[in-house]
């Protein structure tokens, strides 16, 4: 049992940290609060991922004579990938919001929704 | 020893998090976001996984703090306002009950660390036996993402370029409307 608690602790605390995000996403009208639980999500997602190619007593998965267990590259490379592209989508996303405090002169999504309600009467 | 101390990392995370949650103050949301990341990326180095380490400080600690603050000063609103109450129980139950499932969902995953797991089984045990051998490079997360993988890396540059472009097409934009405005308001003076 507590090998089963000490092997899948580390998943549960990433779950936690991406409900978190989740959470923030969700909850919060601002809109840049909003990229930032996006993102705080994202990183979750990229740290379980990593985690899964972790192999105890493995060193980091650079070919050495002394070395024979290594980390698994795989997931590292995929996640290498996902990091960069979720920067440039947080990068559109902050220019959005540019623009539309621009336009709406808020960035609160509730305030921008009575807004449009205005404009449809 | 190693679990112990990315425990210690993960409990900082979650803080971290939670942090980002409940503070109004924009500007101290940001700073906390690059904390968060810097913690990500030293979990990643206890995870072995040093290429992404630099990767997360670079652009998520680096970049992204910066996007941020760039985009509040140029709002030039710090402060968050009060969500209303009807909006939080909603998204709190949706959080709880996705978490217990994929909390549930993690049972039947191999446990932290472990060799024969189906993640390191497969394709991953032929790069780490094969990879340096058939590229020609030591450092296996090189010759994966620019050898056996370069497609997915020519994607990945595809959708920077795109999201570059993106960026530039809605704030390019901007700043002809902006100069257009400030001449108005100096025509009506």
């Amino acid at each position: 049992m507590i090998e089963y608690i000490l092997g899948h602790i580390n998943y549960w605390f990433i779950i936690a940290v991406m409900m978190v995000g989740l959470y923030t996403l969700i909850s919060r009208a601002n809109l840049i609060k909003k990229l930032a639980g996006l993102a705080i999500f994202q990183t979750a997602v990229i740290l379980f991922y990593v985690s899964l190619g972790k192999v105890t007593g493995g060193t980091v998965p650079i070919v050495d004579e002394a070395y024979t267990l290594y980390s698994n590259p795989l997931p590292q490379v995929l996640m290498l990938t996902a990091i960069v592209v979720g920067v440039a989508t947080t990068a559109l996303g902050f220019a959005l919001v540019i623009r539309i405090k621009e336009a709406y002169n808020t960035i609160e999504e509730d305030a921008i929704f009575t807004l449009d309600q205005k404009d449809h009467e | 020893m190693s679990l112990m101390l990315n425990l210690v990392l993960l409990v900082f995370l979650l803080v971290m998090a939670i942090a980002v949650l409940k503070t109004k103050h924009l500007f101290a949301m940001a700073m906390l976001f690059g904390l968060y990341s810097l913690l990500v990326a030293g979990l990643f180095v206890v995870l072995d996984a040093p290429d992404v380490a630099f990767t997360e400080a670079a652009v998520g600690t680096g970049i992204s703090t910066v996007l941020m603050l760039v985009t509040l000063a140029s709002i030039k609103d710090g402060h968050e306002a009060v969500s209303s109450t009807k909006r939080k129980i909603g998204p709190l139950i949706i959080c709880l009950v996705m978490g217990g499932l994929l909390i549930f969902g993690t049972h039947d995953i191999a446990k932290l660390g472990e060799i024969h797991s189906p993640p390191n089984d497969q394709v991953a045990a032929y790069y780490i036996t094969q990879g340096q051998a058939e590229t020609g490079v030591p450092n296996l997360v090189t010759a994966v993402l620019a050898s056996y993988r370069g497609f997915d890396t020519l994607g990945e540059v595809t959708v920077v370029l795109t999201a570059g472009i993106g960026v530039l097409l809605l704030l390019g934009q901007r700043r002809k409307i902006h100069v257009k405005k400030r001449g108005q308001t100096h025509d009506d003076q």
